[in-house]
């Protein structure tokens, strides 16, 4: 295959940036879309130019480090796939194929195609975890889950915080990523002392951040790799309105 | 939002179903849109309840808008740099065009009132005789009021369909289940009120109400 790519390059966090175009040949259908830039980037190399910065790590789906813009939509063509899972047999030989990183102010640009996602982290600090008992661990029978319980908050659990819910948000909200993080801890018995201390300190967290506000629009869920579900948003929705109505377990209020 | 729109909804399913009045004939209807001027009485004096209800209305609709307006704001500051390429929908249509569509429907509202209501932009502008009105609005010569009126609905519609789900989504509406059944109720209630509202116009455009 024979492809012309439009790359965003950008030199450093203060550079403006541009498009720039590249033309990649003999790309074999099986490689991933990675592997694809890693030829381009030998090439750059080779060339003595400087090559395009992308994130990346496992490259087996699951670290959540990857995340590319790829023709516009978060992650490429192929639904519930991260971009190093995504293979070139997507794309027709002869193809144009816009490459941009995510574009969220709470995501600056550090390099080329490689975002900060150190918002996401904050937004974890506020509350995304749970005060666990040290110790060995309990009788596992002894803290009974419901299944249905139990299925939901695994669900949510497979957030691998890439931030392509909030690359593909008209509104460059980070709802669907902070709802996952909570709902995971939410739906447990072991998430139930902080539950509502949580949720107003994550959804402060993230709109501290930045992030726009969620609409329901839909989008973030469409593209997610992991297919954290549109529902667990009115998960969080739900303990939002209840912590507001309680709030009497705020410490130092 | 959700608050202010669920206040906005139930007020067009009450107006819908007074326009629908239309097909039991002159007197009926125009006795009806007497009658609602005189809600309330004798509690209250003559046209109070009517005056409270638009106070009600219009204060919802600041607040939807004004709520609408940081929501946008906030969108757009939270994406500073744009995308060179985009993809226009991944999820849903009615979704996406939620900001213009109730921008179209503000505009359509203010020529409505000055319409319907005070009558400035009616053919007939008779405040004692609304039947006549409205058959004089919706003539089959003036065929792109029918037009303009026929578009506002449907940018209603698209409006409510998203608008109606995502008021139960942000009021706590949770499972997997309960959301098929929330785009479904939001769905059928878009369509039932679009087709409600549209017979009427297309009534008198057909000759059937005249």
């Amino acid at each position: 295959m024979n492809l012309t790519l439009r790359i965003w390059r950008q030199n450093g966090p203060n550079d403006k940036g541009r498009m720039v175009t590249y033309q990649v040949e003999d790309v074999s259908p099986d490689m991933s879309f990675l592997e694809m830039l890693d030829v381009l980037n030998e090439r750059l190399i080779l060339q003595g130019d400087e090559p395009v910065a992308f994130d990346h790590d496992c490259r087996e789906g699951i670290c959540g480090m990857c995340g590319l813009m790829i023709n516009g939509d978060a992650h490429g063509p192929q639904r519930g796939t991260t971009a190093c899972q995504l293979h070139m047999r997507q794309f027709r030989d002869g193809e144009t194929i816009d490459i941009e990183p995510w574009r969220a102010r709470a995501f600056p640009v550090i390099k080329d195609l490689v975002v900060n996602r150190g918002a996401f982290d904050k937004i974890i600090a506020a509350g995304g975890y749970i005060t666990a008992p040290t110790g060995s661990a309990p009788e596992a029978h002894s803290v009974p889950v419901a299944k249905a319980n139990a299925d939901a908050a695994f669900e949510s659990a497979a957030c691998i915080g890439c931030g392509a819910c909030v690359a593909a948000c008209p509104n460059g909200s980070g709802m669907l990523f902070t709802a996952a993080k909570i709902t995971q801890l939410s739906l447990v018995p072991q998430g139930q002392p902080e539950r509502y201390t949580r949720v107003i300190g994550m959804v402060d967290a993230h709109d501290e951040a930045g992030f726009g506000g969620c609409t329901n629009a839909g989008e973030c869920t469409a593209v997610c790799p992991k297919g954290i579900p549109l529902n667990t948003i009115g998960r969080l929705n739900r303990d939002y309105l209840a912590a507001t109505a309680k709030r009497g377990d705020t410490p130092g209020a | 939002m959700a608050v202010t729109g669920i206040l906005l909804a139930l007020f067009l399913i009450v107006h819908m179903l007074g326009n629908l009045k239309i097909f039991t004939g002159e007197t009926s209807f125009d006795h009806y849109a007497h009658w609602l001027r005189g809600i309330g009485t004798p509690l209250l004096p003559e046209t109070w309840y009517l005056w409270i209800q638009r106070a009600v209305l219009t204060g919802a609709v600041v607040a939807h808008i004004v709520a609408a307006t940081v929501l946008a704001l906030r969108a757009r500051a939270a994406r500073p740099v744009k995308y060179a390429h985009r993809k226009k929908v991944n999820g849903s249509y009615a979704a996406r065009t939620m900001r213009w569509g109730g921008v179209i429907i503000l505009l359509f509202v203010i020529y409505h009132i000055l319409d319907l209501t005070t009558g400035h932009l009616n053919p007939q502008g008779d405040p004692s005789n609304p039947y006549g009105n409205v058959v004089a609005d919706f003539a089959p010569e003036r065929w792109y009021v029918t037009l303009f009126y026929t578009l506002a609905i449907v940018t209603v519609g698209f409006h409510l369909r998203h608008g109606a789900f995502s008021a139960f989504r942000s009021l706590g509406q949770q499972t997997p289940k309960g959301e098929r059944r929330a785009r479904t109720a939001a769905l059928v209630f878009a369509v039932a009120l679009c087709a409600g509202y549209l017979v009427v116009p297309f009534a008198v455009l057909t000759g059937l109400v005249s």
